[in-house]
């Protein structure tokens, strides 16, 4: 048998620098979960199909499952974890989900949360299309979409101060 | 956990073939949203791997001076689609690649690993055989440059030489300039799916919108690799920018593609649709370039 390889991987997670040794077969999915016990990060396919292991790096909304642990190096990593506030409040967009009743489930909602973290962050009004088209990455088994539509579109707004 | 043999990251293009060379088993992996579904099919398990991932270098899209659009072969599809020049110039492209998977894998996925692969539906390949695109690679021996046409072998293969990889794509200023395209692709559903047909159009119009100087048209899933139709392109050169014209480019497709019968439709709807899209993707085009019709 030959030796595993191992790596050690310096990167920011929601907000804190962060290291440890990681095996070159590691998905960041893997090292989220069994290294940092960020357990929001969901194991759905595998194959880049249902977004449930959505993260975002560097700002971009990323399959965790297929990127290589060893490549998160240097990288700025955010969870649902860190979208907590210093007191556990929840986030707009995790508010809105609740509000809307977009969360059954839950499997799939970290990941679709992170997806429209890059959505708002953009800071740009994207039509119902768009946003459908946005969000097309994830595949939801219980809400049937729309009200999962709905809370995001309506965090938009709000951030936009338009309602 | 992957079933990886072993990974070498590459530090510099220089390093990537040295690395190919030392490891003559060992694939490239760019963004892996290949690479890494196939290892967990188990039909590359067990493989060594050469990531170019961290080589910044060919992430961007620029403007040459002599007019040349280059795109560096790790840059991302949303990252095309962004991108100020490509809106400028190849605005087609920017739509095809954003018609890629979802936008999970358009931020993962890259141009180079999408032409590498040899896919005949790869969303970008079309497009870039329509606008004569050059790829680039750099090997042992250095860069050599040819036509993205000849890169392509069959199914699945690509003319990419031990040690070599691929650092760009470019598309010459004559190839653009003047030109407007569209691009179509038609699937089972709107995102998250392979064409079942893919087909790119452009056309280049005489000062007056009148007259077509030049059409080229390119189809993903007409045959085993990408291809452009040369009897469609011949039929309307120099003909008046109408719906006649139109429609026998649309014919003329018929006389070059040659889809099979697959699981995802058969060779006889894909022709049916190859004719419509060509023809209601000149219209488009023409319409873009400032043509009446
Ligand atoms: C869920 C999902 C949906 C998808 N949907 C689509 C779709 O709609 N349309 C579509 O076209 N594709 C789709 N794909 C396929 C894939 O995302 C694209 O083909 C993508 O462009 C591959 O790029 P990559 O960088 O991830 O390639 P990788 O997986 O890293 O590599 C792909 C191949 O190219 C080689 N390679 C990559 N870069 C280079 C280089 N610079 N030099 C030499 N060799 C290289 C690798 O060795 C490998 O053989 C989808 C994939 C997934 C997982
Ligand atoms: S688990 Fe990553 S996309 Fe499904
Ligand atoms: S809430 Fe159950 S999968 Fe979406």
């Amino acid at each position: 048998m030959e030796g595993k390889q191992y790596q050690l991987v310096t990167c920011t997670i929601n907000g804190k620098e962060t290291q440890t040794m990681v095996d070159v077969r590691a998905s960041l999915t893997d090292m989220l979960r069994n290294d940092y016990r960020m357990t929001s990060v969901k194991k759905g396919c595998e194959v880049g199909e249902c977004g449930a292991c959505t993260v975002l790096i560097d700002g971009e909304a990323y399959n965790s499952c297929i990127y290589l642990a060893v490549w998160a190096e240097g990288k700025r990593i955010t969870t649902v974890e860190g979208l907590l506030g210093p007191n556990g409040e929840l986030s707009d967009i995790q508010q809105a989900f609740i509000d809307e009743a977009a969360v059954q489930c839950g499997f799939c909602t970290p990941g679709f949360l992170m997806t429209a973290l890059e959505i708002l962050d953009s800071g740009i009004e994207y039509s119902d299309e768009e946003l459908r088209k946005l969000l097309s990455g994830h595949l939801c088994r219980c809400t049937g979409y729309e009200n999962i539509f709905r809370a995001v579109k309506k965090t938009m707004l709000q951030r936009l101060g338009r309602i | 956990m992957y079933d990886i043999k072993a990974l070498y990251e590459a530090s510099s293009v220089a390093h990537a073939t040295e690395l190919l060379l030392a490891h003559p088993e060992a694939q490239v992996i760019a963004g892996g949203s290949d690479v890494l579904v196939q290892i967990r099919e188990g039909r590359r398990a067990g493989m060594e791997l050469v990531s170019i991932y961290k080589l910044d270098e060919l992430r961007g899209v620029e403007l040459e001076e002599d007019g040349t659009i280059r795109i560096g072969s790790l840059t991302s599809f949303s990252h095309i689609t962004k991108d100020k020049i490509i809106k400028k110039y190849i605005n087609v492209l920017g739509e095809a690649v954003d018609m890629v998977g979802g936008p999970q894998i358009r931020n993962i996925g890259t141009i180079g690993g999408n032409t590498c692969n040899g896919v005949t539906s790869a969303d970008s390949a079309s497009t870039l055989f329509a606008w004569d695109a050059i790829v680039e690679l750099s090997g042992p021996e250095g860069l050599r440059r040819l036509p993205i046409k000849e890169f392509y072998i069959k199914a699945g293969c690509v003319d990419l030489r031990p040690g070599e990889i691929q650092t760009g794509i470019l598309i010459p200023q004559k190839a653009y300039e003047g030109y407007a395209g569209h691009y179509t692709k038609y699937a089972m559903r709107n995102a998250m799916d392979i064409a079942t047909l893919g087909c790119s159009v452009n056309v280049k119009l005489s000062e007056d919108k009148e007259t077509i100087l030049d059409a080229r048209i390119a189809y993903g899933v007409a045959g085993p690799v990408p291809m452009r139709t040369p009897s469609a392109e011949q039929a309307v050169k120099g003909q008046p920018v109408s719906k006649e014209t139109c429609r026998k480019f649309g014919e003329a497709v018929l006389l070059d593609i040659n889809p099979r019968d697959s699981w995802r439709a058969s060779k006889a709807f894909r022709c049916h649709i190859g004719e419509v899209m060509a023809e209601r993707g000149l219209e488009k085009a023409i319409r873009r370039a400032g043509g009446g019709i």
